[in-house]
């Protein structure tokens, strides 16, 4: 087969002698790699570590937002099945993937969360309130009074992928050394708007970091039916781009990882897609029953891997971390959430003719009929 | 004063604005090297560069959602769709975050892009190529739907689309592109939006269309005027929202209405203006509004394309109809 001697007639007047090394060969070949620091029992698995590991007032930090955001979650919950919020999707046990983004990310960055960001957008000051508001049917939970460039959370899969790239090419166009920062869960891989948001980034170096919380189920579709792939990571590859795994349980793994990633986006070079490898511990929403589809010893199996727990067994055996400052810790977010229950309670609903406030920057005088009508000025013609 | 085409005109408001204002970018397929398929790009990459006049890849759903992200972030995006029929794969983006971004921020964030689209048949263009569905958008709530039919108002009409803070979709009667000339002064200056413009003033019937089906209405006016049938002429030009006052103001006068448009019947814009006028005008009405519309079919190869469009012989038939009581 190899170096066979081959002879193409061109135009039927020329003979061209060819010299055909092989039939096949291989172009270029890709790897993947999966990154984790420390394994599900708190015990370093990388040497030496990075310094974070034994920056006790940052590791802290680190627990305290993932823990704050598991019992604002519970909260959540338990407001729903008492009929106070409606239908809400919550983060258990991804907490350690929202965490990380929030703690690298900038202020004057741009976070595009799916729906169980709540911890990275806590971090970038998104409050309490805000989210129970949105999930509580009030657009105002949307009008972020921290982070105001920040998009809000993204119903309809994958489809903030492309708004992250637009943010990203405003910004390098103007020169800006910020960083977009998307969200996408495991399903959204299989939507082309990922797939052309990537193939783009890579196209035009954007500054933007896609970050994929693979939590293993699309409301009920486990990876395996939802592709063929190995890795959701190496979906990067068909676009140009980096693209790694990461253990998205061990948040200092995550932590590193995104870091690195975000440094490359703001430093010009290019965008990078990480699968951080997950669990949903929850239904997909309250709305859901995931003992449907997915068997009891599955999730008690997932358990074990769980992001706080394993960070907790860290701190402790560092000496960081001891009963007491738990318990201390839990009695303030406690706190902190019950605040912000309050204040999501005795938040008064919108006015009725609130829905024609921001439909445009000015209402159209041919709609001032159906705002007058729904004020109960007058009847609708 | 420059003679041109319809498509020259886009071309210079687009050249004016980018130059006006550095917020303001072009994108889409092919718009830049090449000026885009039917030219009306030409030359903005030359001028203002391969940063702000950008080639995308060939993924309408990253221009659309791209573009909210750029609109969102202070730029100003201007998006080619190359043809309307390649326009559904935005219609996720443009309903679920276009249209109401401002809506569901309170305010926060907002939208103001353009996303242009040359539309309709009558050039003999592939199949998918030469549909009218105008009526999607104009359906959906927070977005402006903006026809021009002439030289004059496609620059001028465009520069508010530009400049307005909220997303528009300028759709391009791209069988006109090159049909008429006129005479027009690059200033600078916009039209207002969200208003009809009246082409011709009459007193015996109202007739109402937008884009390129204007010059069979205008032809057909002419033709009736030589019967002694004055008919006023109104180029609807912003479709959503929909300004039926101007519409009521002439049907009072008139008292007869027929509707013109290059797509489907059911559902169409047209209905929209009817169900209004029915609501709101129906005592100066003298006889059943007419709809002279494309059927309710697939619009055809272009073998037979002619016979699906509106043709001045129908719009005639349509007035006299409307006229038979008298």
């Amino acid at each position: 087969m190899l170096n066979q001697q081959a002879k193409v007639l061109i135009s039927g007047q020329q003979n061209i002698q060819l010299q055909v090394q092989e039939y096949s060969r291989l172009v270029t070949h890709f790897d993947i790699q999966y990154h984790q620091m420390i394994d599900y029992q708190g015990n370093p698995v990388v040497s030496p570590l990075p310094a974070i590991a034994t920056d006790r007032d940052q590791l802290i930090q680190l627990y305290q937002a993932m823990l704050k955001t598991r019992l604002f979650d519970k909260k959540a919950i338990s407001l729903q099945r008492r009929g106070q919020l409606g239908t809400y999707a919550s983060s258990l046990g991804q907490e350690a993937i929202g965490v990380a983004i929030g703690s690298i990310m900038k202020d004057e960055d741009v976070l595009f969360p799916a729906y169980r960001e709540y911890a990275a957008q806590f971090l970038r000051g998104v409050k309490m309130s805000e989210i129970l508001l949105y999930w509580g049917g009030n657009e105002q939970g949307m009008n972020f009074q921290g982070p105001q460039r920040d998009f809000p959370i993204c119903v309809p899969i994958a489809s903030q992928a492309p708004h992250a790239v637009g943010v990203a090419y405003a910004m390098q166009l103007r020169g800006e050394k910020r960083v977009a920062v998307c969200v996408l869960g495991d399903g959204a891989t299989s939507k082309g708007d990922f797939y052309e948001a990537i193939n783009a980034a890579g196209t035009w170096d954007l500054p933007v970091v896609f970050i994929i919380n693979n939590n293993r189920l699309a409301i009920s579709l486990p990876q395996n039916k939802q592709t063929r792939a190995q890795t959701l990571a190496q979906k990067a590859i068909a676009a140009g781009i980096a693209g790694e795994q990461v253990d998205g349980n061990d948040v200092l793994a995550l932590y590193i990882r995104i870091e690195q990633a975000i440094d490359n986006a703001r430093r010009g070079a290019g965008p990078t897609v990480i699968e951080a490898l997950t669990y949903r511990l929850c239904d997909h929403t309250t709305a859901d029953d995931a003992s449907r589809y997915r068997s009891e010893k599955e999730l008690q199996e997932n358990w074990l891997y769980e992001p706080i727990k394993r960070f907790n067994l860290y701190l402790t055996q560092m000496g960081y971390w001891s009963d007491k400052d738990e318990e201390k810790l839990i009695t303030q977010c406690k706190g902190e959430v019950e605040s912000a229950v309050d204040e999501y309670l005795h938040t008064p609903d919108q006015a009725s003719e609130s829905m024609f406030d921001y439909l445009y920057a000015t209402l159209p005088s041919s709609m001032e009929q159906q705002r007058d009508a729904v004020m109960g000025k007058e009847t609708l013609k | 004063m420059t003679e041109v085409t319809l498509l020259d005109a886009i071309n210079m408001g687009l050249c004016w604005e980018m130059s006006a204002d550095p917020s303001v970018v072009v994108l889409g397929e092919d718009i830049g090297l090449n000026g885009g398929v039917f030219r009306a790009t030409d030359g903005l990459q030359e001028k203002f560069g391969q940063q702000r006049v950008i080639d995308t890849p060939l993924s309408e759903t990253l221009i659309a959602g791209m573009s909210i992200g750029m609109a969102a972030e202070g730029l100003k995006p201007v998006a080619e769709i190359q043809f309307m029929g390649f326009i559904y794969s935005t219609i996720d983006q443009i309903i679920s975050h276009a249209s109401r971004l401002r809506n569901r921020t309170r305010g926060r964030l907002s939208c103001p892009l353009v996303l242009r689209a040359p539309f309709g048949g009558g050039i003999h263009a592939p199949e998918h190529h030469s549909e009218s569905t105008e009526a999607l958008f104009a359906h959906i709530p927070g977005l402006r739907v903006v026809i021009p039919s002439s030289p004059g108002r496609a620059y001028g009409l465009l520069l508010a689309a530009i400049r307005d803070p909220d997303p528009v979709i300028f759709l391009e009667p791209k069988r006109i592109y090159r049909l008429v000339k006129q005479d027009i002064e690059d200033n600078g200056e916009a039209l207002p939006l969200d208003v009809c413009f009246v082409l011709r003033e009459g007193s015996d019937v109202t007739l109402v269309s937008w884009g390129a089906m204007i010059h069979e209405t205008m032809t057909a006016a002419e033709q009736l005027s030589a019967s002694g049938i004055n008919a006023e002429v109104i180029d609807l030009a912003t479709i959503k929202p929909l300004d039926i006052n101007t519409i009521l103001e002439s049907v009072s006068k008139t008292g007869r209405c027929v509707i013109i448009h290059e797509a489907a019947r059911t559902c169409g814009v047209g209905a929209e203006i009817a169900a209004q006028l029915a609501e709101q005008g129906l005592m100066s009405l003298f006889a059943p509004i007419e709809r002279v519309t494309g059927y309710d079919t697939i619009m055809p190869l272009f073998n037979l394309e002619k016979e699906y469009m509106p043709s001045v012989e129908r719009i005639i038939a349509a007035v006299e109809r409307t006229l038979e009581d008298l």
